[in-house]
């Protein structure tokens, strides 16, 4: 983007590497579902359970693809088939380490603007097959984005303040001693709960429920519907990767190289997040408007103020 | 070579997109024409090194059509939205409209003397841009920001069917009397 590389701390690496971002986001990806995947073997008792993802996979590769009445194809496949290309943008502003394949000035801004795509992606993933169910999935996402996306824009906002910049590399170098997760830990905590909300995941997993026979899931069969599985694990793995430059200290970290910090605290954290499905009771998105309106958003502004008392007192 | 060729590509995309707005026969496709529309401007944006102009621009839009999204069914009665539908009124006289000003406005960029470049790009153009908009103007800037506050929430409130005096009774005191519960308990 803009040719100031010199002013961060990060190198930047050819564009190339950017497949290998896509490549950890497939493995942090494949990671999440076997964490889940074991844990639903563990509470049901079968014997399933490091294979659960890899016979999904093969089972969803050979389905034949279901088909509706007047859907509307182009916008059905965008939608099934964007969330892992955003959660591939929103990771490619994670360094690893001391490299960035893309190190935007405006890093925290580009993450905000790529999780905001998910609400296009998955109520299109609703509206395309032209079927009741998904329909009623994809406007219970929006309505539920309403509720998480205002006080998630907030938290994303206290550690540039804190870091007086909006670049992720800055960020996670201005932790240096005191990780953010620390003195800020509401921003951190309503930032989990915004990716558990962009992911469609455990406990904001309404517009994919049971209820509604699947929601915007309903109709995805085969490839779509392994795409559209796999973009949500890899947005909670985004999600949980982003935390690590913003809350935990990037690449900080005794005896380890960097790089591995960085993958040992994303898997730490994805695992959390995965894991926080069989925990919490699923949140009805009508409900939980209020409370992210009503509690998260002043708790996340009060975060800010304390933020920027401080930034501003430290100068 | 490649900015170039990434600008111009972002260029016809937008054009393409706005014009597809009124040729599709579905408002989730109008809509969702008109983001593509403007994400290609916002990568446009984003190429003449206005970074975060340039990512807000994508932001907004897309989460404003998702919300049109919403819009949709909320104020369409018998929910056309859902059904095909021509994306234009009035035809003729929209279309010798539109394209008299898209000429005007095509003309103007294209027949302007445009100036040429005094001095050197600011490193920090997102600063930049913010000085430029705010220091001189922060005046300005304060007593704009909560009459807009102001207009959104007097907006919401005469829009709204059932005010606080409906919810509770006359005298603020009574058992809010809501046909669905809010989720902290009120």
């Amino acid at each position: 983007m803009t040719p100031d590389a010199a002013t961060s701390p990060l190198t930047l690496v050819p564009v190339g590497w950017v497949v290998l971002a896509g490549a950890i986001v497939l493995g942090l990806a494949w990671l999440a579902a076997i964490v889940d995947g074991v844990a639903t073997s563990r509470s049901e008792a079968s014997p399933a359970g490091l294979g659960r993802p890899l016979r999904e996979v093969a089972r969803l590769m050979r389905q034949r693809r279901r088909t509706t009445v007047e859907a509307d194809t182009p916008l059905w496949r965008t939608g099934s088939s964007g969330l892992l290309v955003i959660a591939t943008l929103m990771v490619i502003v994670v360094p690893l380490g001391s490299w960035t394949v893309f190190d935007p000035p405006v890093g925290v801004v580009w993450f905000n603007a790529m999780d905001v795509c998910v609400w296009a992606l998955v109520w299109l993933t609703g509206w395309g097959p032209n079927s009741a169910h998904g329909l009623v999935g994809g406007y219970r996402f929006l309505a539920q984005a309403l509720g998480y996306e205002l006080p998630l824009m907030f938290a994303l906002v206290a550690p540039p303040i804190a870091a007086h910049s909006l670049r992720v590399g800055d960020v996670a170098t201005a932790q240096h001693g005191l990780w953010f997760v620390v003195w800020m830990p509401v921003a951190f905590l309503v930032y989990l709960i915004g990716v558990l909300g962009f992911s469609v995941w455990g406990p904001f997993s309404a517009a994919v429920g049971a209820d509604v026979a699947g929601g915007v899931e309903a109709e995805l069969s085969g490839l779509d519907r392994l795409l559209f599985l796999t973009g949500r694990y890899a947005l909670i793995a985004a999600g949980a990767a982003f935390a690590v430059p913003m809350f935990l200290g990037g690449g900080a970290g005794p005896l380890l190289p960097g790089w591995l910090w960085v993958l040992v605290k994303t898997i730490v954290v994805l695992t959390a997040l995965v894991l926080v499905r069989r925990r919490l009771p699923l949140l009805r998105p009508d409900l939980f408007m209020e409370v992210g309106w009503l509690w998260l958003l002043p708790a996340a502004l009060a975060q800010v103020l304390i933020v920027s008392v401080v930034a501003a007192w430290r100068g | 070579m490649f900015v170039d060729i990434l600008f111009w590509v972002m260029a016809v995309v937008a054009v393409v997109m706005g014009a597809a707005v009124f040729v599709v026969d579905s408002m989730a496709r109008a809509t969702y024409a008109l983001a593509l529309s403007f994400v290609a401007v916002g990568v446009q944006v984003l190429l003449l090194h206005q970074d975060y102009v340039g990512v807000i621009v994508i932001l907004m839009m897309v989460m404003e059509m998702a919300v049109m999204a919403v819009y949709m069914v909320m104020f369409m009665g018998m929910n056309p939205a859902l059904m095909p539908m021509s994306m234009v009124h009035d035809k003729r006289k929209a279309l010798a409209a539109s394209t008299a000003l898209f000429v005007t406005l095509a003309a103007g960029a294209l027949l302007v003397p445009w100036p040429t470049r005094r001095g050197t790009p600011s490193a920090d153009t997102t600063r930049a841009l913010g000085e430029a908009l705010m220091s001189s103007k922060m005046l300005v800037m304060t007593v704009v920001s909560p009459v807009m506050v102001a207009t959104i929430v007097a907006g919401v409130v005469i829009a709204s069917k059932r005010s606080r005096y409906d919810r509770l009774g006359d005298d603020l005191r009574g058992a809010p009397d809501d046909p669905q519960r809010g989720g902290v308990g009120r």
